[in-house]
């Protein structure tokens, strides 16, 4: 190979990259919302719909709670999304730079790989009237039997915020942490400080808003998911009436087909709904940069904010308590035989459940880790010459392309994933697994880019411009130089993207229509059936298939770069 | 090229005779084409998927096809029925009147009586000339020709029975105390606030619940056996929402939440939540002690007066893929063996649809030596049948508590 030839080979495959990437997560979603848009408006000729109108919405309306179902969604998200960025704000204002701060990282990040799901399944075990915290309290105040209050699924939805917050707080806290590199923390701590300012007025007043800016967009993804979750509204949500997201997703398999249309028109005001609170969100920021300016120059210092800090290091550290007392309770009741209220632990051990589930997790299982395993390589090959063409011209794309980015995750997979659905069903394809590959690709991928971008942007360049110094194509740079020095990032990025095709709920079961079967799937099916030993196993396999492919990506450059002390650490 | 072209024809004229094992209207008789044809066909079964012990069950059973005849089954689980039918109304609009998606469902009641009226099932008389038919018990069950008042005509086949049984827990509950109809069980309920609920319809077993006292309160029981007269349906209905208005009061989390199905309220009964409970399987109670999910003081109780029963089958689409092995397997979830194992609390524990004079000795030997379990009522202690009213009062029941009680106001 000649040395032109290698630098095309390289340039036309990472500019491949770039138009296979844009389409791969533009494309599902913009002929997902059209396969969602057109039958709400009544266009829908495999089911007879041929003609334009509003009748649908006006079906909709007429539907017995829908408003309830609405507000439910908007106020849900809303306060989800409030306490989950207030708490991190807090807390990273109060302790970053200080050792809690790298201690506290390692304890949460477990929280991000674990799916939604299991993490809701803890929750209820942990807090419901029948669950440990009363069993805990239970022999004190002479309780024999379980409370008759109303904890889980309260019709305000407390204990669905509570499930969102525990998964969202973590999120946002490692999203911040990474971008906190780029402000310049300690010199800004030091003036803070000596101007008498307290250290959390002093961070929101000088690193807050270039911090924000960097995460809003993860922000805006906190609350389009908030507001249209459904495994987590299932598990702990109101039911009397549910989530507006729910109500679609029963309306999906109504038999009446009628409901499809009707289905589709809720797709349309879910999406409706979760802009509303984006709108409403980006009033507030608004109103909240005023609110930080006026305080900035009125001179508050805030100097006493001790209490506040230890607040919030309280929140997050129960937070990370709520989270593992859950995970074990998980793995407590998979192995429990009779274990009545308010006994703290089971009459008996067994391996019942487990022994009857075992062989029919097998093939959700490898259906899993297919799905998985193929979606995550192609998410880190497009990734990687995504970052490769930017390397090259050396134009990031800026906040247009992590808008691009971000979109799969601000808008709702509910109101997209349905219309793709459509469009699978129409065109006749036979090939679910193919379709929901390329489903799953459009949420791993920008969770995989994201997670190696930065690490790929800060690699020294010195040692690629010695390299290409010394002759070598761009080509055997990439190989040789790059991707070696980038290896742990890339397997963690990997790891990123797994736990998040692991963690798909809806495409799976919308786009798969159940013949596809995987571990979540098959955890929530089972959920319905409400047995706590059966939910138990499967949350385990849950939580631990993320944990295994984040202990793989740690291990594996280790192994690889076990002669090259400085590289495998 | 030529020899490709030979591999070709001969695959095609082996698919064709596959599609002639039976021709699209007829009953199907001709056995062992059928076995032949069915041989390496894939079977979705689309069914309920919420209890471990049933997929168990049907993973047996998929084991036991694979073996005997080739076929593979493979258990679509669904949440709710209704999305299989869902499916194959999608699948008639979209045109695709072959090679659909769904090949057997297990179906019973206003999901049988949705694909009867729209046409949607396979030929009339294919489920009464299966070669197992012979031992069905169609003398003793009438539940088994009309399925909620709908005849079945052949156009499902019977797996198993259900009726409605109560349990509760005799360490904590007096047996003396327990009412013996719904009005007594109201009364009961005021006088234990908290510990009695239902689950939320549309989960068949507190749809159940619903029709069991509407069958009790109703001012002319007659009426629930013809479709609903919609100029009377307020006042035929209005002494079961009464009713219903005084339970929710007195009633688990005050009526402002449900469990979600039986499973929920079995988990109820053992955490100390709920006092008694009821399932639509007498066996359920024994299993639960088996599983050590609930304490073996467990006991069952049903109402003097007659509680409510129905049969569960299972049935083809017209557009079925699979239908050869879907017919086989019909088939074989009828015999013998594989009815007492369904009927064996240790695997299922779903009361037979067969009878036992029609059966050959050794079966019926078999069947008399299951161990039902120590929470179980015998079958003559299971008191009468209430039949299900027609499947038109399910839905308007439904829609009418889902107006009253779920839309949050």
């Amino acid at each position: 190979m000649n040395r032109a030839a290698g630098q095309d080979a390289v340039a036309i495959l990472a500019r491949v990259a770039v138009v296979l990437t844009l389409a791969f997560l533009l494309l599902p979603i913009a002929f997902g919302l059209l396969g969602t848009v057109l039958p709400a408006f009544g266009y829908l000729p495999a089911l007879g719909g041929t003609t334009f109108g509003l009748e649908i919405f006006r079906a909709l309306f007429a539907t017995p709670g829908l408003a309830a179902a609405i507000l439910l969604s908007f106020v849900t998200g809303l306060v989800a999304t409030a306490l989950s960025l207030g708490l991190t704000l807090v807390f990273v204002a109060g302790f970053a730079g200080t050792p809690v701060m790298a201690r506290l990282q390692h304890l949460l990040s477990p929280l991000l790989a674990v799916p939604h799901a299991a993490a809701a399944f803890g929750l209820t075990f942990l807090i419901a009237p029948s669950g440990y915290l009363i069993r805990l309290v239970a022999p004190l105040s002479g309780i024999d039997r379980p409370p008759d209050i109303l904890i889980l699924n309260d019709p305000l939805g407390l204990s669905m915020i509570a499930g969102l917050v525990i998964k969202e707080t973590p999120f946002l806290f490692l999203v911040t942490l990474a971008a906190l590199p780029q402000v310049d923390l300690a010199s800004a701590r030091r003036l803070a400080a000596s101007f008498g300012y307290g250290p959390i007025a002093g961070f929101v007043y000088l690193l807050w808003p270039a911090l924000y800016r960097q995460i809003r967009f993860a922000v805006y993804a906190v609350i389009a998911y908030s507001t249209a979750v459904v495994d987590v509204a299932l598990i702990l949500g109101p039911n009397l009436p549910g989530t507006l997201a729910t109500r679609l997703v029963q309306w999906m398999n109504d038999p009446d087909l009628s409901a499809r249309f009707l289905a589709s028109a809720g797709a349309v005001l879910q999406l409706t709904v979760t802009l509303s609170v984006l709108i409403l969100w980006r009033g507030a920021e608004r109103a909240g940069g005023r609110l930080l300016r006026f305080c900035r120059d009125g001179g508050f210092r805030f100097a006493h904010d001790g209490a506040l800090s230890i607040l919030s290091l309280i929140s997050v550290g129960a937070i990370g308590g709520t989270f593992f007392a859950g995970i074990g309770l998980l793995a407590l009741w998979s192995v429990a035989g009779l274990w009545q209220f308010p006994d703290l632990l089971p009459q008996s051990l067994t391996l019942r459940s487990w022994m009857s589930a075992l062989p029919r997790i097998r093939d959700p299982l490898l259906t899993t880790l297919a799905i998985g395993l193929i979606s995550t390589l192609a998410a880190v090959l497009l990734s990687i010459g995504c970052l490769e063409r930017e390397t090259a011209t050396g134009r990031s794309g800026g906040e247009r392309s992590l808008l691009l980015l971000y979109l799969p995750l601000i808008v709702p997979q509910i109101t997209f994933v349905f219309g793709l659905q459509l469009l699978v069903i129409g065109s006749g394809s036979q090939n679910r697994f193919l379709a929901l590959v390329m489903v799953h690709l459009v949420f791993v991928l920008p969770y995989v880019y994201l997670s190696l971008a930065e690490p790929w942007r800060a690699l020294d360049r010195r040692y690629e411009t010695i390299a290409t110094a010394l002759g070598r194509t761009r080509l055997m740079v990439l190989l040789s130089i790059r991707l070696p020095m980038l290896l742990r990032p890339i397997m963690t990025a990997a790891a990123v993207g797994f736990a998040v095709s692991l963690g798909q709920y809806l495409p799976t079961l919308l786009i798969g229509e159940g013949r596809i079967e995987t571990i979540t799937t098959e955890a929530v099916a089972l959920a319905s059936g409400n047995n706590r030993r059966v939910i138990g196993v499967y949350a385990m396999v849950q939580t631990l298939l993320p944990f295994l492919a984040f202990t793989f990506a740690a291990l594996l450059p280790a192994f690889l770069h076990r002669n090259r002390r400085d590289m495998g650490l | 090229m030529r020899f490709m072209k030979a591999i070709l024809a001969a695959g095609l004229i082996a698919g064709i005779s596959g599609l002639q094992a039976i021709a699209a209207d007829a009953v199907p008789k001709d056995w062992p084409a059928i076995e032949k044809a069915a041989s390496g066909q894939t079977v979705y079964f689309n069914a309920w998927g919420g209890s471990e012990n049933i997929n168990a069950y049907l993973e047996w059973v998929g084991g036991e096809m694979q073996a005997r005849y080739g076929v593979t089954v493979v258990q679509v689980k669904l949440d709710d029925t209704a999305s299989a039918v869902a499916k194959v109304i999608a699948e008639k609009a979209a045109g695709k009147n072959a090679g659909g998606s769904v090949d057997l469902i297990w179906i019973n009641g206003e999901n049988f009586v949705s694909m009867k009226q729209q046409g949607l099932l396979m030929t009339p008389g294919w489920a009464t000339s299966l070669p197992n038919w012979r031992y069905v018990d169609v003398e003793n069950q009438p539940t088994i020709l009309t399925d909620f008042t709908e005849p079945t005509e052949g156009l499902e086949s019977p797996w198993g029975g259900a009726k409605m049984v109560f349990f509760y827990d005799s360490a904590r509950t007096d047996a003396a105390s327990l009412p013996d109809n719904a009005v007594q069980l109201l009364d009961w309920a005021k006088a234990h606030p908290g510990r009695f609920s239902y689950p939320a319809p549309p989960d068949f077993v507190g749809s159940s619940f619903l029709k069991q006292v509407l069958s009790e309160v109703i001012d002319d029981p007659a009426r629930l056996a013809r479709p609903v007269d919609e100029q009377r349906f307020e006042r035929d209905v209005e002494p079961l929402f009464a009713y219903l208005d005084q339970l929710h009061a007195v009633a688990w989390r005050s009526g402002k939440a449900f469990p979600q199905n039986y499973p929920d309220m079995k988990q109820k009964l053992a955490d100390g939540e709920l006092d008694i409970i009821f399932a639509f399987n007498p066996a359920e109670a024994s299993a639960g002690i088996r599983a050590g999910e609930l304490p073996d003081t467990v006991r069952s109780f049903t109402f003097s007066g007659g509680t409510l029963g129905n049969t569960h089958f299972v049935a083809i689409p017209y557009n079925a893929n699979a239908r050869e092995g879907a017919l086989l397997t019909a088939n074989f979830l009828l015999s013998p063996e594989a009815q007492l194992r369904k009927q064996d609390p240790a695997h299922w524990g779903d009361p037979t649809v067969l009878a036992m004079s029609k059966l050959p000795q050794a079966d019926r030997a078999a069947f008399a030596a299951l161990d039902l379990g120590v929470a179980t009522l015998t079958p003559d202690k299971l008191g009468p049948v209430i039949a299900e009213p027609h499947a038109s009062w399910m839905e308007r029941i439904e829609a009418e508590w889902r107006r009253r009680y779920a839309s949050g106001n």
